[in-house]
């Protein structure tokens, strides 16, 4: 894969790795097409051939990895990065997902894999291309927000925009906190587990990747004919519509309704205030416009807005914040801020320090309880944290990720590290991490502690349960293990999730055929199961014990959409999706490496004469 | 004749989607550059997008410095592109005052022939194929 020529089907991988402790980099053909296809199971791969599991996060050995797929750049929607790393969070291997421009940037770049090893003598900035790598010196950017850390590198590296990804991060990973996200474009984010302080512990600063190359499309009538239909379907059709009309904030009324709506700390799940809050009052009052990722004609991106009065006169200055349904749970009803531009004026100083939102909430949720409790006084939060106090809560943002004082460093780390010392452990809101905004019951509680990324789109748990009122254990968890092979296919793709329905099996394998990957288009089930299998693996190494994931009383003591949680079905169902998981792991099964090579050695041949 | 016009720039929502139209159909290539029309950010993407592309000079600068005859005068205002006769020298790049001609790193250059296939994989209907009395006028969000 060669920027200028022609797109050849070979069953290696090119990586470009950056030893930024040498400030040398090196391109490496990397095997392992057939059995690992791409992001989620490409990152899988180098980790194992590079990472180091027996070692801390934050060891400069430690390869921070953005992989994407066999798709990419071909087919619409195909448009996510796979970013994977030992998180700080855990200290464990984990991924984050991103959309915007850096998919089809790296790819046109001419790469399948970016790899950053090594930890800079001082911070920097990186740009690569296909021609190019480049290292500057960026100490004078220590400590800048992502807003301005944004300007700067648009002025050191000034070609090419909107034809280039910008990566970079705020005070958050600097410090190394376990909430500090990547932003990716100003609107996406690698956001979960800490990639930030993965870019920060290598004192990496900025990521700049140039899609500057081209390359032929692939040949023949097929391709086309198969583009073309994918791209009717996600743009002409009802299928999308959800994710570009109101966006994912459409899901605040309706799982208020269904009492899954986590409020006030997870005190309640549904709140008459959520009539000021709604997808409707979102898109009706704030909303200024919509983005989308590079190849996605869907455009799901929704950029509020807010104002400030700066001066007594008519003097005002306005911020573009983006919005969707997790970000609004976190810091508007968790929070209990029922006013739809105080949200987005929490989220834009959350976005500026360069934290995760959704793991900066439910912490900040935490500590307003903890206050109301007596366990922590302004001592330690520096302001009054009540509920509904949007402008304290601004403020805490900014202390969470600069690390303000103990307590909030303390914090940043996760709300259970800090329970630990001061106590309220039993209503820190963490399933693996701090929750994501699905209250919808014990499989769902299960399947976040214990998923793979500890994110709602591990599993359809969340969806399952909307659907199921049984309390079937066995039936429960085979959903669960038999909905993650697919996933796991989708984002070694790498798909934007949001195009699950439109993915499915056979379309994928149209696709992955037309696009002159044959082995993998006839093996999509079995090459799904190996990366699936090999993730686990890769995250055991490093560490994954299920008995010692804990899920907190809240989550017992609460009232789901289907009444008050059943404890002991919640406790069997955690017990034997973390039995399946390690049994998965553990058993060498039929569908390790070698026997995918032999089940795909037929297609190869095929793939050999094309 | 007509001519490739973006008159709802504004709805553009930075997908990429018409100049990665032009690239795979057009040229056979996979590419946000190696199109006839590219799509840039406008000052960092919070103030939107920019289309660039040829905006049909009659007559043409670059047809006046290609010195082969590879660019030649579309009727109507653009250019007729013959790569065989193409010496990759670069001079109708030079010569465009809107940078709207990409030389690739091979030397291979792209220009819009304004043949519309971009315009339906345009979600917003950003972009309308227009007579050239129209088309003067309505190049950019009118």
């Amino acid at each position: 894969m060669t920027p200028g020529g022609a797109l050849i089907m070979t069953d290696h991988f090119r990586v470009l790795i950056i030893d930024l402790g040498s400030g040398k980099s090196r391109v490496e053909q990397v095997d392992g097409r057939r059995q690992v296809a791409g992001g989620s199971g490409l990152a899988a791969q180098l980790f194992s051939m590079y990472g180091k599991p027996e070692t801390d996060w934050d060891d400069p050995a430690q390869p921070f990895i953005l992989a994407i797929g066999p798709l990419t750049g071909k087919f619409p929607l195909m448009s996510k990065t796979v970013c994977s790393f030992k998180s700080s969070y855990h200290n464990q291997y984990t991924e984050s997902h991103a959309g915007g421009r850096s998919a089809l940037a790296l790819f046109f770049a001419g790469y399948d894999a970016l790899m950053v090893v090594g930890r800079a003598d001082s911070l920097c900035c990186v740009s690569i291309g296909s021609r190019h790598v480049s290292i500057k010196e960026a100490g004078f950017m220590q400590g800048m927000n992502v807003a301005g850390s944004g300007k700067l590198i648009r002025r050191m590296f000034p070609k090419s925009s909107g034809h280039r990804s910008i990566l970079r991060i705020g005070p958050a990973g600097e410090i190394g906190s376990a909430m500090a996200c990547i932003n990716v474009d100003s609107y996406r984010h690698f956001g979960r587990m800490g990639g930030g302080a993965a870019m920060g512990s290598k004192n990496l600063k900025g990521l700049v990747i140039n899609g500057d190359g081209h390359f032929s499309a692939p040949s023949g009538k097929e391709y086309q004919a198969v583009f073309k239909k994918v791209y009717a379907q996600v743009s002409s059709t009802e299928m999308m519509r959800k994710y570009y009309h109101l966006g994912t904030a459409v899901n605040l009324q309706g799982l208020n309704d269904i009492r899954a709506l986590p409020w006030y700390n997870l005190q309640k799940t549904s709140d008459p205030a959520i009539e000021t809050i709604t997808g409707e009052v979102f898109a009706d009052k704030t909303l200024l416009r919509n983005g989308a990722c590079s190849g996605c004609p869907v455009g799901c991106i929704h950029l509020g807005f807010f104002r400030d009065k700066f001066k007594e006169d008519a003097r005002y200055l306005y911020h573009q914040v983006p919005y969707d349904y997790e970000p609004i749970f976190a810091a508007g009803t968790m929070l209990g801020v029922t006013n739809c531009f105080d949200i987005l004026r929490i989220l834009e100083d959350l976005e500026r320090v360069g934290l995760d939102a959704m793991s900066a909430g439910v912490a900040l949720a935490w500590a307003t309880e903890a206050t109301e409790q007596g366990l922590v006084s302004e001592k330690e939060t520096i302001v009054r944290l009540s509920f509904g106090d949007a402008t304290a809560y601004q403020e805490a943002a900014w202390h969470l990720g600069l690390g303000s004082n103990d307590f909030y460093r303390l914090l940043g780390n996760g709300s259970l590290k800090a329970a630990a010392v001061y106590g309220g452990s039993e209503f820190a809101c963490v399933l693996g991490q701090e929750m994501a905004g699905y209250a919808t019951g014990e499989l769902f509680f299960a399947a976040q502690s214990l998923g793979f990324r500890h994110s709602h789109l591990d599993t359809g748990a969340y969806s399952w349960e909307q659907k199921n009122s049984d309390k079937d254990v066995s039936g429960a968890v085979d959903f669960l293990m038999h909905d993650e092979p697919g996933r796991t296919f989708l984002t070694s793709m790498v798909a934007c999730l949001f195009a699950r329905s439109v993915y499915n099996n056979e379309q994928l394998a149209e696709c992955l055929s037309a696009a002159g990957y044959d082995a993998l288009a006839d093996n999509s089930d079995v090459v799904g199961e190996h990366i699936r299998k090999l993730r686990w693996q890769v995250r055991i190494s490093t560490g994954f014990k299920p008995e010692e994931i804990v899920i907190p009383k809240r989550f017992y003591q609460v009232e789901t959409l289907k009444g008050a949680v059943d404890g002991s079905y919640l406790d069997q169902v955690k017990e034997e999706y973390g039995r399946r998981i390690m049994a998965l792991a553990a058993v060498k099964s039929d569908t390790g490496p070698d026997e995918v090579d032999s089940k795909v050695d037929r297609s190869a041949d095929q793939d050999s004469r094309k | 004749m007509k001519l490739l016009t973006t008159p709802r720039m504004d709805r553009c929502i930075g997908c990429h989607s018409c100049s990665l139209a032009c690239a795979r159909l057009i040229h056979k290539n996979l590419s946000w550059s190696t199109s006839g029309i590219r799509i840039h950010s406008s000052g960092g993407l919070s103030t939107g997008f920019v289309a660039v592309l040829c905006l049909g000079c009659d007559p043409a600068p670059c047809v006046a410095a290609c010195p082969t005859g590879a660019f030649s005068q579309r009727q109507g205002g653009g250019v007729i592109v013959r790569k065989k006769l193409c010496i990759r020298c670069g001079e109708c790049v030079k010569a465009c005052p809107v940078d709207a001609v990409y030389q690739a790193h091979d030397g291979d250059v792209f220009v819009c022939l304004h043949c519309g296939r971009c315009v339906d994989f345009c979600p917003h209907n950003c972009l309308e194929l227009r007579g050239t009395d129209d088309a003067r006028r309505s190049f950019d969000n009118d």
